[in-house]
């Protein structure tokens, strides 16, 4: 039971890890994007409506398209939604709380929008619509999953979108520390007037790093609706995953190679109640609670234990204007 | 000394909207010198070198690097040139450590992104000059004399051969002051140009090889250092009197009414900001405060005001009529002001400290008098009055009495908060740079205002930067200087020139 729960947990934490991921980029950047589960959202419908298109016009659904198409369409739609964003809060230097919250509710009445035309389209008997080859494809496990006995299931069981969360998270923790452009992004974050002082661009950090964090975390909506939801899209089925993963943001301390174990344990206790025998419906809320206490006690340790580090960046939820002083 | 210039400026011109910063400035400096920028503030020193170091652009005139005429239009180009510059605040990442802070934007020279090779690149730079820093330590486990280190290691790294430097002892100890000066003339001594900004005496005389000496944005002259004496170099600094003919009564029937007792004062990082400082108020009078800016005069006000922690000392307040004696210290403004004490303080961050930006005149004036209303509902009326009033009796240009503060120019502000600190007809009145910004007829409508309280018995402590004006228009002037009084003079006999001397001794010298 332990390892189909612990492989339940990573199932259930990849989109997470995904929208964390994202989240910290930006974040790394001063950009406080709460418009996070608004695109996931965006970047789960818009893979549905490529494989929706593509599995309805095409006579032989092939893998490589089936898989293409959607990835596409979901990155380009997370794209437009974090262009949004950076052009009303750096351009604009509009509030970022405001702005992020709008968002939210924009992704998620699009979503739920495009959800219900199509599930119009396909004249569905239930509120859903299901792609299951092109889910299928999405699922292909690594070949030998199967005969390793536990150790197959633990690890090699998941689909190529997950161990490319995983890779992108180790690839984004490296590029932080090593890298020119990971210095200048987190100069960025701590102190714009340094930055611009130092020559870097700051209005063309923010843009990019708000724009591939967005188009990561969309991945996260795209790697549920395919993986995790086995291709079937339902109205409101994201739930609260996208405020999981920016409280993950926080329980990671805003690292991106801690937010991938973060994301297994928030998973697991996310799933918890399904594996503890003889609770109530009202208890199983509670369980689902579990994340965000957790996030909270983090918060409490690092706010006694000061140290800067872990904090944040500095002049996050700031808007940067030059002249302003 | 080689006989080309490093830099040449030639006739520059700076202004900022209708203020001239800088008016037909020529100077040089030379290879192998540490040359003194002295003035008083707000004479122009800073806005000149951020010139050389590409933060502004001059308006006219041109520089010469080594001969050839240079633009320099970003702290980019200064590096192409040489040039660095460590300016007063620094730019640094609290979380980055040294070397990090070191090689921030530096990526076009050194494509290769390689912290241990900066790091041995720091180290080299470090032991050549004689700076102690570990480049590997965080800048938010650094002192201030460490964080400037790193400013300075910086300029380094990057080749810069003319290093400028503003105020750089402001904020470090005597014996840190010290370790600096050595590090600066060893670096002269390798070939480089030293130059810094400051207005204490003491250190240009034994640091520098020559002093340029600038006032109110022009150009006074340059001397050799060896040639030069304190006197010399102050009444260049301060230059002559100047008669400005503001009236001045004799105090009428003055009494003691604010007494500090060996007050003193830190900062949150520790550095003390005031020591043992004493001295009364009396009624009727203007007691005038000279010192450069930032010597404590703030602290001083903040914490008669209930706004500054006290490490120890005493603030007493004897009542106007009763001769009652309160003890003010460490009270909250709000209690002081439950004691019946009518204390008014006019603060030097107008918006901000003393006004909401965002809010009316009527707004504004409410927030200094909605603790008298009662009810759960704002009652606009009186505030409302006031505010017409002051508009009125004090020409505040404002389309109406809606206009957000924000939005008025320095002037017209300044009006409104003296206007509505004077309303509450306080028996203190302080007031710090209240005619910073103003032009010549506000800063006489403040300067009567002022003398109106003291014909009204009040006891006003005034913050000015303007010898001149201090001269005038207070009765008696205390001096203080790196948060000590160094003098209490009678303003009917004092000299400038007496004045600047007490403004810029002490510190340094006595603290070490």
């Amino acid at each position: 039971m332990w390892i189909a729960f612990l492989q339940r947990a990573v199932m259930q934490g990849i989109p997470l890890l995904y929208g964390s991921t994202g989240e910290i980029i930006t974040e790394r950047s001063g950009n406080l994007n709460l418009g996070i589960p608004g695109i996931m959202y965006v970047g789960g419908i818009c893979g549905v409506i490529g494989a929706f298109f593509y599995e309805s016009s095409a006579a032989v659904i092939r893998p490589l398209p089936a898989i293409l198409i959607p990835l596409l369409c979901s990155l380009v739609g997370s794209l437009l939604m974090g262009l949004i964003y950076s052009f009303l809060t750096v351009t604009l230097r509009a509030n970022q709380n405001v702005t992020g919250l709008a968002l939210t509710t924009f992704g998620t009445g699009i979503g739920n929008f495009f959800g219900g035309s199509l599930i119009k389209i396909a004249k569905s008997d239930m509120p859903s619509i299901t792609m299951t080859t092109t889910s299928n494809y999405f699922r292909t496990a690594l070949p030998f999953a199967g005969k390793l006995g536990w150790f197959g299931q633990l690890f090699l069981s998941y689909s190529f979108l997950a161990y490319a969360a995983v890779i992108i998270a180790i690839i984004v923790s490296y590029f932080f520390r090593h890298t020119w452009t990971g210095l200048h992004l987190r100069a960025v974050g701590e102190n714009p007037a340094t930055a611009d002082a130092a020559g870097i661009n700051v209005n063309r950090y923010k843009y990019r790093a708000t724009c591939i964090g967005s188009m990561i975390a969309g991945l996260g909506g795209l790697y549920y609706v395919m993986d995790y939801a086995n291709g079937v899209w339902s109205n409101d089925g994201f739930g609260d995953r996208g405020w999981l993963a920016i409280a993950l943001v926080i329980f990671a301390l805003w690292r991106p190679n801690f937010s991938i174990f973060g994301s297994i344990i928030f998973g697991g206790l996310f799933i918890a109640y399904n594996y503890v025998s003889n609770i109530g419906m009202s208890t199983q809320e509670l369980f689902k609670m579990a994340p965000y206490v957790v996030t909270v006690l983090v918060l409490i340790f690092v706010s006694v234990r000061n140290k800067k580090d872990s904090l944040g960046p500095a002049a996050l939820g700031q808007s940067y204007f030059r002249e302003e002083r | 000394m080689a006989d080309t210039p490093a830099i040449e400026l030639q006739h520059i011109t700076k202004s900022f909207g209708s203020t001239r910063a800088n008016h037909d400035i020529s100077l040089s400096v030379y290879h192998g010198e540490i040359l003194s920028i002295l003035g008083e503030n707000g004479s122009g020193k800073t806005t000149l070198m951020n010139m050389i170091a590409g933060i502004y652009f001059p308006d006219h005139g041109r520089i010469l690097i080594d001969g050839e005429e240079a633009i320099i239009r970003s702290p980019r180009d200064a590096y192409r040139y040489r040039i660095g510059m460590v300016h007063q605040h620094f730019k640094l990442v609290d979380v980055f450590t040294a070397v990090e802070n070191i090689i921030l934007g530096d990526n076009e020279e050194s494509p290769r992104f390689n912290l241990k090779t900066a790091a041995a690149k720091v180290r080299e730079i470090s032991d050549q000059y004689g700076f102690e820093l570990d480049p590997f330590k965080k800048i938010y486990d650094m002192s201030v004399s460490e964080k400037q280190t790193v400013e300075i290691i910086k300029t380094l790294f990057r080749g810069a051969d003319i290093l400028i430097l503003d105020e750089p002892t402001a904020v470090l100890t005597p014996q840190e002051a010290e370790k600096l000066f050595a590090v600066l003339r060893r670096m002269r001594d390798a070939g480089k140009s030293v130059v810094i900004i400051t207005h204490k005496l003491h250190e240009v005389l034994s640091l520098s090889d020559r002093v340029s000496v600038l006032r109110k944005g022009e150009y006074i002259g340059t001397v050799k250092t060896s040639e030069a004496d304190e006197s010399l170099l102050t009444e260049m600094m301060v230059g002559k009197k100047v008669t400005l003919n503001i009236t001045r009564t004799e105090p009428k029937d003055p009494r003691e009414r604010l007494k500090v007792q060996n007050l003193n004062c830190y900062a949150i990082d520790g550095v003390q900001v005031l020591k043992n400082v004493s001295f009364t108020a009396m009624s009727g009078e203007i007691l005038g405060i000279a010192g450069i800016a930032g010597s404590g005069q703030r602290e001083l006000l903040e914490a008669i005001a209930g706004l500054q922690r006290v490490k120890d000392g005493e603030i007493y307040y004897i009542h106007p009529n009763s001769g009652k004696i309160e003890d003010l210290t460490e009270k909250t403004t709000l209690q002081i002001r439950e004691m019946g004490v009518r204390l008014s303080f006019v603060p030097e961050d107008r918006i901000g400290m003393g006004l909401v930006g965002n809010m009316s005149i009527t707004d504004n004036m409410l927030l200094r008098s909605y603790r008298s209303g009662r009810g759960f509902f704002l009652r606009r009326k009186q505030p409302q009055q006031l505010a017409d009033d002051i508009v009125e009796q004090l020409e505040v240009v404002t389309p109406d009495t809606r206009t957000p503060v924000r939005r008025l120019s320095g002037g017209n502000v300044q009006k409104i908060l003296v206007g509505r600190e004077i309303a509450s007809s306080p028996t203190v009145l302080m007031a710090a740079y209240p005619v910073r910004g103003l032009d010549i007829n506000s800063s006489y409508l403040i300067y009567d205002l002022l003398n109106e309280q003291k014909e009204n018995g009040v006891a006003v402590i005034f913050v000015g930067e303007d010898l001149d004006v201090l001269l005038e228009l207070c009765d008696r002037i205390l001096v203080i200087s790196s948060g000590e009084i160094t003098g209490c003079v009678d303003a009917r006999g004092a000299t400038k020139e007496e004045i600047g001397m007490m403004m810029t001794q002490g510190g340094g010298e006595k603290r070490a």
